[in-house]
């Protein structure tokens, strides 16, 4: 049997929830044997091939993530947002209530303790352009299965990933599932 | 009305006369949903969470009389699907971080979402721009995570005699106010002790320095639901 191929990717997160996926520790055992990784920060593939699952860490912050996310959505059979920021901005989204002009200025202008004596924010044409709102990743592309936590627990992604090797639909127990 | 029997999912439950169809559960140890509900003060009914269906009606069971013979639906897969919506909409209305709140764990809100498994908002966010108070020296009211129980409101005014606290506008401008000329709560005579600080079933209303005398996974929901245990405020809260 080929094995199955799972991709995962952090947009505005901040790896946490990567860290608990690799908490299963030696579950990752487990996993080797029945599936591949493909884009990954595990891999450093830059470009997602077809895969079975999706992982995704974090929301939606800027022009790149909306990309990564939408090239996610057309290459992986079934996306799971992991973790708090995917499910709701997370602590990424507290700028929604300031504009980001603001924001922009408290980071590289006025911010305690800045120095930047060129008095100019980040222009780079590389650099992704910041949205005004960070948003949850199911308010731009379909979601399949939702883990929340921050990070969600190892025990909760095991779950998930186990539930969908054997076919099941992933569920969670009352201790799996946290919003904290 | 005199005294009487209803059923609540098929189970006999006594009431005597005036009682509610919750005062009459919560006498027999049934849980019914509840947020705006508590048993020392009147009812407020505007969470819905209590609603039940009683002789075929939805009626919020929390305002709603018993009366003999009625039949009372709790805990269906109906109503369950209707209170994870009334859920998820209190949670994209407010600004909801789970992570880094003080009542994590302790929060009947985040507790009754756990006990109907929501595992998304489902609907788009919300993200309003509401005001944190924090000039009072023992109490900071983050109005971000306020659900507009009136529970404060109640407990300042009805045990309190204070009324430091009310709602004002309307809809979704609705928004809790403090009663001062200035509007802040450093200006009010709210004090450590009063019974207001001790009623919120959200970390709306925050006593300084004891947030976090109980370590995140130790916490009141954190191994047992809800309706097991009870909307309560934990030792360490009160
Ligand atoms: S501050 Fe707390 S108790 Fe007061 S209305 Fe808001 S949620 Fe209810
Ligand atoms: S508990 Fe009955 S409406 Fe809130």
């Amino acid at each position: 049997m080929s094995k199955i191929r799972i991709a995962t990717t952090s947009l505005a997160g901040c790896f946490g929830c990567h860290m608990s996926i690799l908490d299963i520790d030696e579950k990752l055992f487990d996993l080797a044997a029945v599936a591949e990784f493909d884009r990954s920060p595990i891999t450093d593939i830059k470009q997602c091939g077809p895969c079975d699952i999706g992982i995704v860490e974090g929301g939606v912050c800027n022009a790149e993530n909306v990309e990564v996310l939408r090239e996610f959505r057309r290459h992986c059979k079934v996306l799971i947002a992991c973790g708090a920021c995917a499910i709701t901005g997370g602590i990424p989204a507290l700028r929604n209530g300031v504009p980001l002009v603001e924001c922009m200025a408290e980071a590289y202008l006025d911010g305690i303790g800045t120095e930047n004596p060129s008095r100019t924010v980040p222009n780079d044409p590389e650099l992704p352009l910041l949205l005004n709102r960070v948003h949850p990743i199911q308010e731009v592309v379909r979601i399949d299965h939702f883990l929340p936590g921050c990070p969600p627990p190892a025990e909760a992604i095991w779950q998930a990933i186990s539930d969908l090797l054997a076919g099941r639909e992933p569920t969670l127990s009352y201790t799996q599932l946290h919003y904290d | 009305m005199a005294d009487g029997t209803i059923t609540i999912d098929g189970q006999t439950v006594p009431f005597t006369e005036g009682q509610t169809i919750m005062q009459a559960a919560e006498a027999a140890g049934v849980y019914i949903a509840h947020l705006c509900h508590h048993p020392e003060f009147r009812p407020h009914g505007s969470c819905k969470l209590c609603t039940v269906k009683a002789g075929g009606r939805h009626v919020a069971a929390c305002t709603a009389p018993a009366s003999d013979g009625l039949e009372v639906e709790n805990e269906s897969e109906e109503l369950a699907a209707g209170r994870r919506a009334l859920l998820q909409l209190l949670f994209v209305e407010g600004n909801h971080y789970c992570p880094f709140c003080e009542r994590s764990g302790n929060c009947q809100l985040q507790a009754l979402a756990y006990r109907y498994g929501m595992v998304e908002p489902h609907f788009p966010h919300f993200y309003p721009q509401r005001e944190v108070d924090a000039s009072h020296p023992d109490v900071v009211l983050e109005r971000n995570r306020c659900i507009l129980c009136a529970l404060c409101v109640r407990a300042s005014r009805d045990v309190d005699g204070k009324h430091v606290f009310d709602i004002v506008g309307r809809g979704i401008h609705a928004r809790l106010a403090v009663n001062s000329a200035s509007g802040r709560l450093a200006d009010t005579d709210l004090a450590p002790g009063d019974r207001a600080l001790e009623v919120c079933p959200v970390g709306a209303i925050i006593v300084r320095g004891r947030g976090f005398a109980v370590p995140i996974g130790e916490r009141l929901y954190d191994h047992r639901p809800i309706n097991e245990i009870g909307n309560r405020v934990p030792e360490s809260e009160q």
